[in-house]
């Protein structure tokens, strides 16, 4: 989990959560349980969460907040899912969302 | 069907203001948030806040948010996280979308005898050639990934905009590891505090001011790896054959904010655009009531400010909106708002803030001027 804030002069943040498996696109990662899942796979380096419709364009992270839904996946078989505001539940199954598919 | 004394939307400094004179004055409040965390962005603010004592000058912005939640709890302030506000009724009626996008969702219809909108606002964009490659973020997106989840949106980060939140971002990005690598400003100077630009020029941030983002390009796996500036024109026009090329992953894009006002449009209140405030905002008047009988607003969703005078505001929608529940006496409603509005005309004052005063002064006498009374909805 190389891209986590490990080190920080304020702010504490050592990891009180439980380290869990989920599994993208195949593969499985780890995660904190109750982060947002999309934190979880910045931390694995994956950045792109889903591919638009017409132009099949990809798209990640841009508000962080649920606002502009461009980190949606597809979560244990739900699609449109805001991965900056759904947390991480041990053996979920997320898949990079391609168009209405 | 429930019901409750005092529904509150948006639990940042605002909304937790609201809820918590609401609460002490006995009313039974609901406080509603779409996010996994109460706090609005005081979370994301490990900066130490400005101002005179009386506003907690010197404190850090997470540890007033943890102030602010601790007494919610204690006044007794009910908490829904994760719950979207999907829908206005006539008869002081809402619709609240509650759970997850994953899990189930139910959508519980539910009376507020006052409602308090405390939505905050949103973050403007710069469309450039590439603004929607993946690596392209909000300033904000990037200070919440840092700050709250501990996880750097990238390694090489090229920011755009100088205002407090380009500048303050900028340095939270190296306080967590990242490495901030440009920093790209139109105008032709600073937009933010000296203070905080003078931290970026000592970490040794290369500086361009009258420049650019013309384009973010991306990489084999579809990521920005790549970020094109040039310098502008007096109209702010891209001067061909000054272009050069950054190496970066991460472009975060700190222009400014709009306020929220998704919800304020869903309760009919009638707007005004207001360009120092950010854009279209709710008329409302010195108690925070907006066009509708019982209907408050308060915060950022009123115009861009920071998260002093949200709070400050966020007392007055609350006090007002009990004064109306006939829970506190209008000679003391009237008293603390007096107060409030003295510790508000001290925060808006200076450089920054004396525009902020007359366009605060002139939206209240619209208000007078076109609205006078509040109506119910029909």
């Amino acid at each position: 989990m190389s891209d986590r804030v490990d080190q920080h002069c304020i702010l504490d943040v050592k990891k009180t959560g439980r380290t869990v498996k989920i599994t993208v696109d195949d593969k499985e990662i780890e995660a904190y349980e109750g982060e947002p899942i999309l934190s979880a796979l910045l931390a694995s380096g994956i950045k792109i969460n889903r591919y638009t419709v017409k132009k099949h364009e990809p798209r990640g992270l841009f508000c962080g907040i649920g606002q502009c839904s461009d980190c949606s996946m597809v979560v244990d078989g739900k699609a449109n899912v805001r991965t900056c505001i759904t947390p991480v539940k041990e053996g979920m199954v997320i898949k990079t969302q391609d168009g209405l598919k | 069907m429930l019901e409750r004394d005092v529904v509150v939307v948006g639990a940042g400094p605002a909304g937790l203001a609201a809820s918590i004179e609401a609460a002490k004055a006995g009313a039974d409040v609901l406080l509603v948030d779409l996010n996994m965390k109460p706090g609005g962005q005081l979370f994301k603010q490990i900066h130490k806040f400005f101002g005179s004592s009386a506003h907690r000058s010197g404190t850090r912005g997470f540890e007033i948010g943890k102030m602010l939640l601790a007494e919610a709890e204690e006044a007794g302030v009910e908490i829904w996280l994760q719950s979207t506000v999907i829908g206005a009724f006539p008869g002081n009626l809402i619709a609240i979308e509650k759970g997850t996008d994953g899990g189930n969702k139910e959508v519980i219809t539910m009376r507020a005898k006052k409602l308090i909108i405390a939505t905050g606002a949103s973050e403007n964009v710069v469309r450039f050639k590439g603004w929607t490659t993946p690596g392209v973020m909000g300033a904000g997106a990037a200070q919440t990934m840092i700050n709250v989840n501990h996880v750097k949106p990238g390694k090489k980060i090229v920011m755009v905009g100088s205002g407090n939140v380009g500048l303050i971002v900028s340095y939270q990005l190296m306080q967590a590891g990242c490495d901030v690598v440009a920093l790209v400003e139109a105008a032709p100077k600073i937009g933010g505090y000296a203070v905080h630009a003078a931290k970026i020029r000592r970490a040794g941030v290369p500086i361009y001011t009258q420049h650019t983002v013309v384009e973010a390009v991306p990489g084999e796996d579809g990521t920005v790896c790549k970020v094109v500036i040039a310098k502008v024109d007096d109209h702010f026009q891209p001067i061909p054959g000054t272009e050069q090329e950054i190496e970066a992953d991460t472009v975060t894009i700190g222009a400014g904010l709009k306020p929220a006002t998704d919800m304020v449009k869903l309760e009919k209140c009638q707007l005004t655009f207001n360009g120092p405030f950010g854009g279209f905002i709710p008329l409302h008047n010195d108690r925070m009531e907006t066009s509708r009988a019982g209907v408050y607003v308060a915060g950022d969703a009123t115009g861009v400010e920071e998260a002093n005078t949200a709070l400050e505001e966020g007392r007055i929608a609350g006090i007002s909106a009990v004064e109306s529940l006939g829970l506190i006496g209008e000679s003391e409603a009237e008293k603390k708002r007096i107060e409030i509005w003295g510790r508000l005309e001290a925060l808006r004052m200076g450089p920054f803030g004396e525009r902020r005063q007359i366009e605060k002064n002139n939206i209240l006498a619209e208000y007078e001027e076109k609205i006078g009374t509040a109506v119910e909805m029909e």
